[in-house]
């Protein structure tokens, strides 16, 4: 049944040139079942392909599709790993995927270049799993810079927009950045060790010193900080939700901003060799996690909001990776690819039925109107606000431990989030779902009425194709917590990843005691600062002593790096452009034309068509010569 | 019997002299034109009196080489001359200067 893996690439592969050559002759619906049935095809191929590896207990197996770059002693393949970790990704890669997919098809109904969504849709999901499935570093990178490019072409999809257009080409500069980490890190290992191919890399990680493995796991970093948007590059994503929702969803929640985890947790052969470059993780992690949190509290567009929440938990991912629990970051990773695609595919219902109106402010007690995307969207938020029994609590409870037996101020930061997320959380529900209905009088009732064509006057409820995923992922935040429950038969997780990262992972957490006390702290945290932001914001919208103007403006540093980045950049090109290229190559290119301008003109004067004037030239150079030759004959 | 080549040289150094003169100050291309004629004429004169001097063909050889290059010279110049009086009639030298830079 492994042998069953080559489709599960092929598969969206197969969706992307199909919709290519007749995307647009399949039209609106056509193309997006299309689509959907591609990816939920891969899904099909990954369980079987999954059930087929746990068979052989779970034994790495490689699949050869062809020799890509056979050069002398150096190879890379276009192959399959299918070990634990990558059928784990691509399960809930496609499993997600599909039913987002399912999801636009309804939400990007009636859009003008409606196939072409679901073009570059496929092509994500395709990118995504050859990142997943590769068996180097190389196809590794291949698909790494494919969802690059899908981010940006996805991001900018209205690009009509310009906010649209430059966040697309935000994101893809700033993952630029990230990009010379991972490139240079590869360099450096193929330098060590001369090869890219996974096995024999992690094989010889024993063997390099602790500098170089130190520098090769910090450039790696470098290029998740990128891809994850992590702190100092984190600064792309909140601008990436100009994108359509679904989009937001697919690739900013749940998938490609979760490759940077996973980069980390391949690479954890060499993570073991630097213990420093761990700690560094574990670090930007947390500050991360904090730093985003805080900034969600005061934000009002309800997709911003969600995208500053995302950065926080892939801190808190980045926190588990950096203290030794991979299969916490990782059980972290798929909680809250259920929880938070949820979450944004209920914004984008709201945003659906309210008629493209995201500003929070301007919402409010739209459980009345919208049942389903409020329920479901409510457990999104008990799931991500850590309240059991749903899915996030088991996996950041996790996490939390994990942190406190790596050092108590990793743990401590992680303590507030978690209260930072409940509370924001519990603003967002509030604004949107509670409250009084702020969108329904004098004037915005007008602009209310004005957008709407052929609906309802009032938010509507979301088509069945819209809400049928919000059920699906609501119950997956619900019960997806049982693949890796804490005790010891359920741990399906950990025992199914135990081939990968066992060997890597801290042996020994805190005790069951010290564990569960932890999380009795955190929920009792986590329920308080829910009780507080409800009381807060369900009685008013308005409390703008707890939106301060520096976590709006998220602590200032788009200013920041506009100023230390942009500003001397700016100066630089002005310099090329004003002196360099004006001054000095415009100016020798036109120094030279005016010199055989001004010379020829001046010349000119000696022709003056008279023919006396030539022959008393001739008749005074003749004399001339004889001259000299009489005087030197002399 | 051998003549002094003194006269020759003055003879030819005069008619040189009066061809440069008048090519310099008269207008009439016609006569222009002949002065050039004297000037080549006088060069002339001078090749064959060294050639008898010195007693060397070379020089009265150089003189027909003159006069026919002069031959196809007259031509040629007669021929603009004449096409430029059909343009406009009583043209002189100084008329004739649209090719001023």
């Amino acid at each position: 049944m492994i042998h069953a893996a080559f489709l599960i690439p092929l598969l969206p592969l197969l969706g992307f040139a199909l919709l290519v050559v007749a995307g647009k002759r399949l039209g609106d619906p056509l193309a997006g079942w299309v689509a959907t049935l591609a990816v939920a095809g891969a899904f099909v191929a990954s369980v079987i392909v999954a059930l087929g590896l746990h068979q052989h207990h779970q034994h790495a197996q490689t699949q050869l599709i062809f020799e890509w770059l056979p050069v002398g002693g150096f190879h890379v393949n276009a192959s399959i790993l299918v070990d634990p970790l990558s059928m784990t990704m691509a399960l809930f890669v496609t499993g997600v995927g599909a039913l987002i997919h399912l999801y636009a098809i309804g939400y990007m109904h009636g859009d003008s270049r409606y196939p072409r969504f679901f073009v570059y849709l496929n092509l994500f999901i395709f990118s995504m799993l050859s990142l997943v499935l590769a068996d180097n570093f190389v196809m590794m990178f291949l698909g790494w810079e494919g969802v690059g490019a899908c981010s940006y072409l996805l991001v900018s999809f209205w690009f009509e927009r310009p906010a649209a257009a430059s966040a697309g080409k935000k994101a893809f500069v700033t993952n630029r950045v990230g990009d010379f980490g991972l490139m240079t890190a590869m360099f450096l290992i193929f330098a060590h060790v001369g090869s890219l191919t996974y096995g024999p890399v992690f094989a010889a990680a024993g063997g390099l010193g602790r500098g170089t493995a130190t520098a090769i796991c910090l450039l790696l970093l470098l290029g998740a900080c990128g891809k994850s948007a992590q702190l100092p590059l984190y600064v792309w994503l909140p601008d990436a939700m100009e994108g359509p929702t679904p989009v937001s969803a697919l690739i900013h929640a749940a998938t490609m901003v979760t490759a940077g985890v996973y980069l980390m947790a391949r690479v954890a052969p060499l993570l073991a060799q630097a213990p420093d470059a761990a700690t560094t993780i574990a670090w930007v992690g947390a500050a991360t996690a904090l730093f985003a949190a805080t900034v969600a509290c005061a934000q009002n567009d309800i997709k911003r909001v969600l995208a500053y929440s995302t950065i926080s938990q892939l801190g808190y991912m980045f926190l588990a990776v950096g203290s030794g629990a991979y299969v916490a970051g990782l059980f972290h990773m798929v909680t809250h690819a259920f929880f938070k695609a949820l979450l944004f595919l209920g914004a984008g219902s709201v945003i659906h039925g309210m008629h493209d109106e995201q500003d929070m402010k301007r919402m409010g007690a739209l459980r009345k109107w919208m049942p389903i995307t409020s329920a479901t969207f409510i457990v999104g938020w008990l799931a991500i606000a850590g309240v059991p029994p749903f899915a996030g609590f088991w996996s950041k409870d996790d996490i939390l431990a994990a942190a406190y037996h790596k050092g108590f101020a990793l743990w401590l930061i992680g303590f507030v989030t978690a209260g930072l997320t409940a509370y924001y959380m519990t603003r967002q529900v509030a604004l949107v779902f509670f409250g009084r209905a702020r969108w329904g009088t004098g004037e915005e009732a007008a602009h209310v009425a004005a957008n709407q064509e052929g609906h309802g006057a009032t938010p509507h409820e979301s088509p069945w194709t819209m809400w049928v995923p919000l059920v699906a992922l609501a119950l997956l935040a619900t019960f997806g917590w049982l693949i890796n429950a804490p005790w010891h038969p359920a741990n399906f997780l950990e025992r199914w990843l135990d081939p990968v990262v066992g060997a890597f992972s801290v042996a020994h957490g805190p005790s069951t005691a010290i564990k569960v006390s932890l999380a009795a702290i955190t929920t009792v945290l986590g329920l308080g600062a829910i009780g507080l932001g409800f009381v807060v914001w369900d009685r008013s919208a308005e409390h703008s002593e707890l939106e301060p103007e520096i976590l709006r403006q998220a602590w200032y540093i788009d200013p920041a790096y506009a100023a230390v980045i942009e500003r001397p950049g700016e100066m630089l090109a002005n310099f090329s452009a004003d002196v360099i290229d004006h001054g000095l190559i415009d100016g020798s290119v036109n120094g030279v034309a005016s010199l055989v301008r001004d010379s020829g003109r001046e010349l000119r004067r000696l022709q003056t068509g008279y023919v006396r004037n030539y022959a008393l030239g001739i008749a005074a150079g003749t004399a001339a010569m004889l001259a000299y030759v009489v005087v030197r004959t002399w | 019997m051998s003549i002094s080549p003194g006269p020759y040289l003055v003879v030819a150094a005069a008619l040189f002299t009066i061809g440069a003169v008048g090519l310099l100050v008269r207008r009439n291309v016609l006569v222009m034109f002949m002065c050039v004629e004297l000037m080549l004429n006088a060069a002339n004169l001078s090749f064959v009196t060294f050639a008898r001097k010195l007693n060397d063909i070379g020089g009265q050889s150089a003189v027909f080489f003159v006069m026919v290059v002069a031959a196809a010279e007259v031509v040629i110049g007669l021929g603009i001359i004449v096409a430029i009086f059909r343009r406009q009639s009583g043209a002189t030298a100084d008329d004739l200067h649209m090719l001023k830079g």
